[in-house]
């Protein structure tokens, strides 16, 4: 899977591109602590609009990376989730520690 | 079970291998004109039973996955086994209660066994300690009413 981001301000927006798996958990993480320990955000926006696959590894790898920008006092979002992947974050309860967010709520809120 | 139409495959228990295998039996499942949502239910299911033949079956070191895939005699029903012959599962009901892990330390979810169930109509689990695990699926593929009969075929 392929991962790029761009700061604006102190929102940190990260695109997961691709299929989040036991495949590429390992290398997810590793990019992702990097880019997050590197720019230390305030504010973590996944985007999730191009993700065309995640099971429960992807649970892990994301929980992971909030318990990462949580040491750092930072909040996480997530936005554009496909109806597959959003069966995934209700099931887990993901919701409850990475709220989603719409275009409109992410300029009143997050700037 | 008898089927009316199957196949089945056998990879090596690489997690490189979840993406085409996932990948194949949602296309074995074309035939009954699934909805999107149903193949994306198929792979994930399919995905969870992968990675835990590879993580935790055989524990990253090598093996061989079986993947069976039947077209049921009702002509809409999907039955998918995933069997490894890997170290097996001691407590088959423990392993499958939400959010246990044997490895926690590894960020993992405990989710596994849930999403299966969540994403099929049935699950049936069953383990030998050092034999190996049979994970059997079950899905309903109806939702758009393309039915396959044995005269078709």
């Amino acid at each position: 899977m392929e991962i790029l981001y761009s700061l604006e301000k102190s929102t940190l927006t990260i695109f997961l591109i691709g299929e989040l798996d036991e495949f590429s958990a390992v290398n997810a993480k590793q990019k992702l602590d990097q880019i997050i320990s590197d720019n230390k955000p305030q504010t973590i926006l996944f985007d999730l609009s191009r993700l065309s696959f995640m099971d429960s590894t992807g649970i892990g790898v994301l929980i992971g990376r909030y318990k990462t920008a949580k040491a750092l006092n930072g909040k996480v979002y997530v936005k554009n989730i496909s109806r597959s992947i959003d069966k995934i974050f209700l099931m887990a309860g993901l919701y409850d520690i990475m709220p989603k967010i719409s275009y409109k709520e992410q300029k009143n809120e997050i700037h | 079970m008898k089927y009316i139409n199957q196949f089945s495959l056998s990879v090596d228990a690489k997690s490189i291998n979840e993406g085409f295998v996932r990948s194949a039996v949602a296309a074995f499942c074309v035939q009954l004109n699934p909805t999107i949502e149903e193949i994306g239910d198929i792979k994930t299911a399919v995905s969870e039973a992968v990675t835990n033949s590879i993580v935790h079956g055989y524990k990253g070191k090598d093996g061989q996955i079986v993947v069976t895939v039947g077209l049921c005699e009702d002509g809409k029903t999907i039955e998918i086994s995933v069997q490894d012959f890997g170290v097996g599962i001691p407590d088959v009901e423990q392993a499958m209660q939400t959010f246990f892990t044997t490895s926690p330390t590894d960020e993992r979810s405990g989710m596994g066994f849930t999403v299966m169930e969540a994403f099929t109509d049935d699950l049936l689990v069953t383990s030998e300690v050092n034999k190996g695990t049979l994970v059997k699926m079950k899905k309903l593929l109806g939702a758009n009413g393309n039915e396959i009969d044995n005269e078709q075929l």
